[in-house]
């Protein structure tokens, strides 16, 4: 296999999101949509994803920038940075766990190049695919990672069908957490789809991680006025500190009224194959006083019925805790 | 003593091109008309490829050529090919293509077709130990230096004898001994009985091993990425299959090697080989990431078993290894063999046995990494120490004391002296400046999740060799050109070294030049960039040259000014008589008079104990000034050991499995300090890689289709500047070496070792004694232990995640 050579294509740099959409469209599977390229170079250069037709975006100034919505909320341009994000006052002031995600993702280089847009739509890490194998993601017939052998420390604790591959992103946790909708503009107009139906799983469609469809684009995300300066807590456990992606990752916004927790929504990254609403945790903790003894029973209730593969059953222990933490210390 | 230049920092004469990027790697050049080659690699771990049809690619337009495995020189099993079509591993070179550019000759790659025969494939030595158990290799499984490659199975008994968990001890390639080891354990207070498992890790050099050859009048020109100059040159000759005198060889600078750069590898011949078959074109071949990760080399693993016997005071009184080494699929190198050394320097059992095997996998070739053998025993070892401190109520740095080498120390096989051993003054010296009774103060302490711990580790390797040539010339200018063959690792020591020819010559530094990084440049032989034996080694021939020099400067003066030679002295760049500083010449007066008389003055006649290499350069040089060339036949009784401590400080979260390192120090026991800031900086950045081999650089191979998962820097971790401390400290012994001119001896190992060992002994320590036996630990294996979980893999299991 020869890999780190780039394949040619035909490269499209449309200035209007028309443009983009009409070209997406017309090439339908053959097209891909490219932002940062962070993600997208990494398969070119692999030959894995060979696309023929590469359609730019970042000539779509209308899909950049963080401006402050009527209601409060705040509507994030899709192809915003990830270091914009980090270092965006509103963001920072409104919606800090969004400012922590995008400030743990990757390195800095990659996330003064990466997209907002980018980093929710990028495609799943697990090593074999990535390698390039005929795994079931990749249109095959069998997956390497979920046998006795499998590397799979990586991998998932829930979801698991045929495909045991992770949501990879950081701020996807943030943006369930914070209710976002995303904005999609497509061949067939626009949609507004909630994060947490943007993100679907190998039951839904084994070879896709959102619900874009060919030809779609995600112009813009917008975070309701809802959590605006809420408690929040965001953590990322990874082996290294940068230029790594999370072991476990949780997101966490919560309205505390007399020490007690009235609102909350919580979201872990790397443990499914979409960013998992803590659904179980944020009923006990409701209507509970924010102490140790919610934050302990919170942890427990988040790891019913994870299913752990040969080499990540550390995940447990982990989510756990990062789910304890996150009530204790907010 | 006093110097000039020793002991005292410069500014490197290479420094200024690398950090403004005017430095050129091999990648950089560009010479007219130069093609790009790209290499068909095997998909599969064991294969046979057969009925290769390479005619479409060679019909694409801008494609020039093909060069196959049945064009190179095939060396004997398990010797490391150039290209081939039996590959046993991911990644291994099939052929090569060279195309106008590498878009190209990456499409060409593409419509190459070829039938490939899946053949048995191991990525677990003990696996292929059971009988029954594939063989990496059609004719076996187990080889090294100075074992043939040949088979061996050891019985299900031995397995089962070993019992859970335990390495099995069948029969070994090879053993020694010294002492009696029984006796030891029987008579010990107390006794450990441990199994573990290092990893390999990838070298992952940031420059990848490019390389670029093109012929002119015969010759061919490679430039290449080296930690050696010299010493590479005769085997990269040997590749290309031509006469040294017909290769001019160019490597002056190297981004990194870590010792799998320090001879010659098989991939430099591919772009010399296919330029000859394509008229002398150049020819570029740029190693990509993924295949640095396939044919860069591979640090050996060790699943290994270690009983120990304590005395009630801490001494160890016996020790029993065994070495299960992952020899991946070659030759490999003599780790097992040297972690056995290490035990034996570093904590001078009265009594030892050693056992090892290597068996082969198909894996990356393996090959030396900084500290190959020391550096995982270390890791392994350490730990060991502390359990067994913790255990007899001993503090850890005085059991290490302890056990500490004397000067009479006699180690390993055949009982060898050692020329200098200050472990125990490192301890010391690092015991003070951390205030290490200070710190146990706080030793387990814990705010929250959070417990803090100090380690402490210990490593060696060996540091200096003897028997090579210095050549210096004095030009009638008054320069000293000081020409070295060592390489450009990064360590600045090609300088550092050279410096001590100026230092005998008493040089203003400014006059001086030195010389190296390409073959035409005349230079001596050298021992190549490695095995931590640069500083020692080459202040010998620097200065032996150097003082061939000062005798005939004298000689000179004596036969022009009167008296004889004993009557002179040198100093300013003049030879002068000792009791008259106005009678004498200046240095370029003299060479401009060596010139004149040639013959032995002006290097048209030198000793004949030169290596020939040495003899070439000097028939290059001669003529141009007086010229100082010498064999380095200076006294060496012992081995030259370089040891270190390392001192650590961390805290650690229960909670994530996560730490941060707090504070670090590194004491070296390298002799005299020849360049203070280089010192500083190998003993902190040899931290941080010791940080990423004992805590975060995982190596893994799929037990089911032997693919690798970590092909990239993204998937290897090697530590970020966020995961080691941006202050760190290092601290010398300086204490002279007695077998050194200057009293130099070599460091760059040990430094590793020793801070990766602190590490792993902090981690166990924060967790309350909890002994991983495993490098290295990562997250998920210290959330494990510390919520009481069993761990996922094996304790024998190898290419984990
Ligand atoms: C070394 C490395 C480390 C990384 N570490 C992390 C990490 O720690 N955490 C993390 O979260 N991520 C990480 N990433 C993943 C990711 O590449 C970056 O986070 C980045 O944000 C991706 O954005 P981009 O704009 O560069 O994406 P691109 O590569 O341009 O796009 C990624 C995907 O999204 C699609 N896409 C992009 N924009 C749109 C849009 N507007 N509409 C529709 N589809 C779109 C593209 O078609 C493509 O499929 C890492 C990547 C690398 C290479």
């Amino acid at each position: 296999m020869s890999k780190d050579m780039m394949a040619g294509f035909e490269l499209f740099q449309p200035d209007t999101l028309q443009g983009a959409v009409d070209l997406l469209a017309r090439y339908g599977d053959e097209a891909w949509a490219l932002a940062g390229g962070n993600d997208s170079f990494d398969w070119f250069k692999d030959r894995v994803k060979r696309p023929s037709y590469v359609v730019d975006l970042t000539g779509l100034t209308e899909l950049n920038g963080i401006r402050e919505m009527a209601d409060g909320g705040v509507e994030i341009g899709a192809l915003t940075t990830l270091t914009e994000i980090e270092n965006n006052s509103l963001i920072q002031g409104r919606y800090s766990i969004l400012a922590d995600a995008a400030g743990r993702v990757a390195s800095p280089q990659i996330r003064n190049t990466g997209t907002i847009g980018g980093n929710l739509a990028q495609d799943a890490r697990c090593w074999y695919y990535r390698y390039g194998v005929d795994c079931y993601r990749a249109g095959g017939d069998t997956c390497y990672a979920d046998t006795p052998e499998g590397q799979n420390r990586e991998h998932c604790l829930w979801g698991a069908n045929r495909c045991v591959a992770v949501s990879p992103s950081d701020t996807a946790p943030a943006m369930v957490a914070l209710d976002a909708r995303m904005h999609i503009v497509g061949p067939d107009g626009e949609r507004e789809v909630a994060a947490e139906d943007f993100f679907i799983g190998p039951d839904i469609d084994i070879e896709r991680m959102t619900v874009l469809e060919p030809g779609e684009v995600l112009t813009a995300i917008r975070i309701p006025a809802d959590w605006a300066g809420s408690t929040f807590y965001f953590e990322k456990v990874a082996d290294r500190n940068t230029w790594d992606f999370a072991l476990v990752s949780i997101a966490a916004a919560m309205v505390v009224e007399g020490g007690n927790i009235s609102r909350i929504r919580m979201a872990a990254g790397a443990v499914e194959c979409v960013p998992r609403r803590l659904s179980v945790v944020e009923q006990v903790v409701t209507g509970q006083p924010k102490n140790e003894a919610t934050a302990n029973l919170a942890g427990q209730s988040s790891v019913r019925g994870a299913t752990p593969l040969n080499f990540n059953h550390f995940k447990i222990p982990l989510l756990q805790n990062l789910v304890t933490r996150a009530i204790r210390d907010a | 003593m006093a110097y000039d230049l020793i002991g005292k920092n410069f500014t490197p004469p290479d420094v200024a091109a690398k950090v403004t990027g005017r430095a050129k790697y091999s990648e950089d050049f560009r010479p007219e008309g130069m093609l790009f080659a790209k290499l068909l690699t095997s998909p599969i771990p064991h294969a046979r490829i057969s009925n290769i049809d390479v005619s479409a690619a060679l019909a694409m337009p801008g494609v020039e050529g093909v060069l196959t495995a049945d064009e190179v020189r095939q060396p004997p099993a398990p010797g490391e090919t150039v290209l081939t079509n039996e590959p046993v591993f991911v990644g291994q070179p099939i052929l090569a293509v060279a195309a106008v550019d590498e878009a190209t000759a990456a499409e060409a790659l593409e419509r190459i077709t070829y039938d490939i025969e899946e053949l048995p494939f191991t990525v677990d030595p003990l696996e292929s130990l059971y009988p029954g158990g594939p063989d990496a290799r059609e004719a076996g499984n187990v080889a090294n230096g100075g074992i043939d490659l040949q088979q061996i199975k050891w019985s299900a008994q031995d397995f089962a004898a070993a019992g859970e968990g335990q390495l099995p001890e069948g029969t070994p390639a090879d053993e020694w001994s010294y002492g009696d080891v029984e006796a030891g354990l029987a008579e010990a207070e107390l006794v450990l009985d441990e199994t573990f498992v290092t990893q390999g890790i990838s070298h992952h050099s940031m420059e990848s091993r490019s390389c670029m050859a093109f012929w002119q009048n015969g010759k061919c020109h490679l430039h290449a990425s080296v930690q050696s100059q010299s010493f590479a040159t005769p085997g990269v000759a040997g590749l290309i299959g031509i006469p040294m005198e017909d290769l001019v060889f160019i490597g002056e600078y190297c981004g990194g090697g870590f010792g799998s750069k320090g001879a010659a590898y098989p991939i430099m011949a591919v772009p010399a080989l296919l330029s000859r078959k394509l008229n002398n074109r150049p020819v570029m071949l740029r190693i990509t990431r993924h295949e640095e990760y396939y044919i860069g080399s591979a640090r050996h693993g060790f699943q290994g078993r270690v009983k120990m016997g304590f005395r009630a005071d801490g001494r160890l009184l016996a020790v029993d290894l065994y070495i299960v080494q992952e020899n991946g699929p070659n030759t490999g190198f003599s780790d097992w063999h040297s972690a056995a050394d290490a035990i034996s320097i570093v904590n001078t059992p009265i009594a030892m046995r050693y056992r090892g095997i290597p068996v082969l996998t198909n894996t990356p070739p393996r090959g030396p990494q900084r500290g190959p053998g020391q550096n995982q025993m270390a890791m392994a070892f350490e730990p060991l120490l502390d359990k067994a401190a913790n255990q007899l109520g001993i503090d850890r740095v005085a059991i290490r004391r302890i056990n500490a080498p004397e000067a009479d120390w006699r180690y390993g096989e055949n009982q060898s002296p050692l020329t200098s051993v200050h472990l125990r003054e490192a301890l010391d010296i690092g015991a003070e400046q951390f205030d290490w009774a200070g710190r146990m103060a706080r030793n387990g302490q814990r705010n929250g999740s959070k417990v803090r711990a100090v380690g402490v580790g210990q490593a060696y390797h060996s540091a200096g060799g003897a028997g090579f040539d210095g050549l210096v010339v004095i030009t009638p200018e008054g320069q000293l050109h000081i020409h070295t063959g060592v390489g450009n690792l990064g360590t600045y020591s090609h300088t550092g070294t050279s410096r001590v020819a100026a230092e005998v010559l008493k040089c203003d530094w400014q006059n001086c030049v030195v010389m190296r990084g390409d073959s035409r440049k005349h230079l001596p032989w050298n021992l190549g960039q490695f095995g931590s034996n640069t500083s020692y080694t080459m202040t010998r021939t620097n200065y032996v040259a150097a003082m061939d020099a000062v005798n005939k400067l004298k000689e000179i003066a004596a036969m022009d000014l009167g008296g004889s030679a004993d009557d002179y002295d040198i100093g300013e760049h003049r030879v002068f008589r000792s009791n008259d500083n106005s009678v004498g010449m200046t240095y370029a007066e003299a060479a401009q008079r060596a010139i004149e008389l040639g013959g032995r003055f002006d290097g048209h006649e030198v000793a004949d104990d030169l290596n020939p290499m040495t003899k070439a350069s000097a028939a290059g040089v001669a003529g141009t000034g007086l010229v100082g060339v010498a064999r380095d036949n200076l006294e060496q009784v012992g081995t030259v050991p370089a040891l270190a401590a390392g001192f650590v400080e961390i805290e650690l979260d229960t909670e994530t499995g996560t730490y941060e390192i707090i504070d670090y120090l590194g004491v070296a026991d390298c002799g005299t300090v020849i360049h203070p800031m280089g010192l500083a900086t190998q003993t902190k950045s040899g931290a941080v890689m010791g940080f990423g081999l004992a805590g975060l650089e995982r190596h893994i191979y799929d037990p089911q289709n032997g693919l690798p998962g970590n092909v990239s820097l993204l998937q290897s971790k090697p530590p970020s500047y966020l995961d080691v401390p941006s202050v760190m400290h290092s601290a010398a012994v300086e204490i002279a070496d007695p077998m050194n001119p200057i009293g130099a001896k070599g460091i760059g190992e040990p430094v590793e070792g020793c801070a990766a060992a602190a590490l792993v002994c902090a981690i166990s320590e924060a967790l309350g004694g909890h002994y991983f036996n495993r490098t290295p630990i990562v997250a998920d294996m210290v959330v494990n232990a510390a919520a009481g979980r069993d761990q996922s893999h094996g304790p024998l299991d190898v290419n984990t995640a």
